[in-house]
């Protein structure tokens, strides 16, 4: 780069932005996180004295939070593995279907574009207490109802999340099994496998690196869950059966006037998915690729 | 020649690294003087709500206002799209871009916007107390701050009352020119009544969700009726763990347990849409149901049946804040004086329907209310009206309150008592802490 300058010049559009909208305040946060930090108007005479790991020891012994990232936890491990099976599932249905291909492939997708705003409003017609699902179920609806339940709310939104954000995901399997050769099911065929051997056998292997980014992206995303359960369950409800870190994030950095708190709940978040992250790549062997 | 190049990467990271960590420093450092110009005089910007009433208020102001100062005009506008206007307000100040006056600043929002060095000292100006103590009257002492001094100009209240649907209340049986509704359990019976007979599927439907500012509209309000006007915080310390306050949430534990108020999420209005009997709502509810429902009001109950001249409510208020990055505060201090004038409150009650906070309001007003008897009772009403705390971390405050109340009074998990005084604890703390 040092030796043609206008490499330099061609990608510094690109450091600026990862500069600004990336590690500046990444690193911000960091520094918010070990200090008593608020936010104030410029020229305001403020004291943000450095308090080491005072923030980190806060948010970790606060029963919100701790509460908080066991709900991601539940979130995560409902939305996750659904997200991957399904997708990878219908993907594989959509590639082989001939007829109604293109309307399947929209009908899938319209919820991952449509805002969550205005997808939640059929979702709580379907999930209140006398909504369709319960009318359905009768005498088995659960009590108290599904998004007011401390047992069924988190698992609602879970199930919420995986439908309107699955049209994605197949959307990635789709370009993925697109570079599966087609000789290696012609291969199959020929020794003999059925239509679920040549699944295991020939299309999981063959996806193996959407399968990666799929863990990855359904993770990172699931992790920074805000908004659904904003709009669900009124901001955490019931009980905080349903709040999620980074809506204490919110309710702590802006709406209560402490980012400190709020970026070391952040920089735990962060940390968590990274592991996380690592732990899946190495499992699903994200390595091969 | 790569450890060279790796040195290389290794000093430009260091480097870089080191610029921002001492821009950092920088911000943290504080920075000059807040430059007081609370002298100085030229044009002004302005911020109002942003519903279609008040917005035509705000215009007709700055018009009868620029039309008399040429050369201190006011640009006004509505307040910036966001979540809420506390939080744009908030980045405004941070951003040092806020207009000198907002015409929708919370008052559970002005402790932080003081913490943060957004908010101009009211009783900086020489008769900034004066003139906030002569319009207010009593009521103005429940918006000085902790240091004794005004950070806000008490504006308008809009004291909540219970709206109560009349049609709703003839098919239960019930008397609807004179509900029984003074006492808890005149409160319940009629709830019952309500709900058994079909007439309701919910007697009333606050909004059961956790937000912080939920309580201000089923708890707080009889709360502030059973204890006579006591604030949540008092003196440093949370009052809500006395009998009252147990009176008050035992009460609304009946209605929830009881099915008698709904646990779960509406979008949208409960009782334009039909889905409840009754609300807790101010003044503005008036234009906005006229058309939807055949609506009556009384005031909040209480255990005992206080009667209504001596009842309290929440004031559900909001006032004008100056803003520290406004660069001509004496004209802003002259245009909220002229705001707050008896002219001008007088356009506010006509065009909006809320209350100024007037100590003389009613017989200011005498022919307003005449011609509006529908507002009569919130005029009332307006003189005895309880805010929330001006303290520390207020909004914290009110969420550590709101969880605890969620908990043990809408979905009843715990003893009451043991919850909220666990919530009473923190309070506590975080009231003592800057």
């Amino acid at each position: 780069m040092g030796r043609n300058p206008i490499g330099l010049l061609l990608s510094a559009p690109y450091l600026v932005f990862v500069i600004a909208v990336f590690a500046y305040p990444l690193i911000f946060a960091v520094y918010m996180a070990f200090h008593d930090y608020f936010f104030a108007a410029p020229g305001a005479q403020v004291d943000r004295p450095f308090v080491g790991l005072d923030n980190f020891q806060e948010v970790l012994s606060d029963p919100a939070v701790i509460r908080s990232f066991g709900n991601v936890g539940i979130f995560l491990l409902i939305n996750v593995p659904l997200t991957v099976v399904l997708s990878l599932v219908l993907a594989t249905a959509l590639n082989k279907a001939v007829r109604g291909r293109t309307f399947l492939r929209v009908a899938y997708y319209v919820p991952y574009v449509t805002a969550s705003v205005a997808v939640v409003g059929v979702w709580l017609f379907l999930f209140s207490g006398g909504g369709l699902v319960n009318q359905v179920l009768g005498p088995l609806a659960p009590d108290p109802s599904w998004l007011i339940s401390p047992t069924w709310a988190m698992p609602t939104i879970a199930l919420f999340v995986t439908w309107k954000q699955l049209g994605f995901y197949i959307l990635l399997y789709l370009a993925a099994l697109q570079s599966v050769s087609t000789e290696l099911y012609e291969a199959a065929s020929t020794d003999g496998a059925g239509a679920i051997r040549k699944f295991f056998s020939v299309t999981i292997p063959g996806v193996r690196p959407a399968t990666v980014l799929v863990l990855l992206l359904s993770t990172v995303t699931g992790a920074n869950l805000f908004t659904e359960p904003y709009l669900l369950t009124g901001g955490g409800g019931p009980n905080g059966a349903s709040t999620s870190p980074v809506l204490l994030m919110y309710q702590k950095g802006i709406e209560q006037g402490n980012p400190d708190t709020a970026s070391a709940i952040g920089i735990i978040l962060v940390i968590g998915v990274l592991i996380i992250a690592f732990i899946q790549r190495k499992v699903a062997g994200g390595d091969e690729s | 020649m790569h450890s060279t190049a790796r040195t290389r990467r290794v000093l430009a990271a260091t480097a870089a690294s080191a610029a921002v960590i001492l821009a950092l420093g920088a911000c943290s450092s504080g920075g000059g003087a807040a430059g007081a110009a609370t002298t100085a005089h030229g044009p002004i910007t302005i911020w109002y709500s942003n519903n279609a009433t008040e917005i035509a208020w705000g215009k007709q102001m700055v018009t009868a206002w620029n039309a008399d100062h040429p050369n201190e005009t006011v640009t006004a506008q509505e307040i910036p799209a966001g979540k809420s206007s506390e939080e744009v307000i908030g980045a405004a100040i941070t951003a040092g871009n806020a207009p000198c006056l907002v015409y929708n600043t919370a008052p559970v929002a002005v402790p932080q916007f003081q913490k943060q060095g957004g908010l101009v000292n009211l009783s900086s100006f020489s008769d900034g107390d004066s003139y906030i103590k002569a319009r207010s009257g009593d009521t103005a002492a429940q918006y000085e701050s902790t240091d004794g001094k005004f950070y806000q100009m008490p504006w308008k209240s809009n004291p909540v009352m219970i709206f109560y649907n009349k049609d709703m209340f003839a098919k239960a049986g019930l008397d609807p020119e004179h509900p029984k509704l003074a006492t808890y359990d005149e409160f319940l019976t009629a709830s019952r009544a309500l709900v058994s007979s079909g007439a309701a599927a919910n007697a009333i439907y606050p909004s059961p969700t956790s937000e912080f500012y939920q309580s201000w509209f089923d708890f707080y309000p009889l709360y502030a009726a059973e204890t006579g006007g006591k604030q949540l915080v008092e003196d440093g310390k949370a009052t809500f763990t006395g009998d009252e306050g147990a009176k008050v949430a035992e009460f609304w534990k009946t209605m929830y347990t009881e099915g008698l108020a709904n646990k779960e999420l509406y979008q949208g209005d409960s009782f334009a849409d039909g889905k409840a009997a009754m609300s807790i709502v101010g003044p503005w509810a008036v234009p906005v149901y006229k058309d939807k429902v055949n609506w009556g009001a009384v005031p909040v109950p209480t255990s005992a049946g206080t009667s209504a001249d001596k009842t309290y409510t929440f004031s559900d208020a909001k006032n004008v804040g100056m803003y520290t990055a406004c660069k001509n505060q004496g004209t802003a201090w002259d245009v909220l004086k002229f705001s707050t004038s008896e002219a001008q409150d007088g356009q506010l009650l006509s065009l909006t329907g809320q209350m100024p906070i007037r100590s003389d309001l009613t017989t200011t007003y005498p022919d307003y209310f005449a011609a509006n008897p529908a507002y009569v009772a919130f005029g009332d009403q307006a003189a005895r009206t309880v805010e929330v705390p001006n303290v520390s971390n207020s909004v914290e405050v009110w969420q550590t309150f709101r969880d605890a109340y969620s908990k043990s009074v809408i979905f009843g998990q715990g003893d009451i008592s043991s919850t909220l005084g666990g919530a009473a604890d923190k309070i506590n703390t975080l009231v003592s802490s800057k």
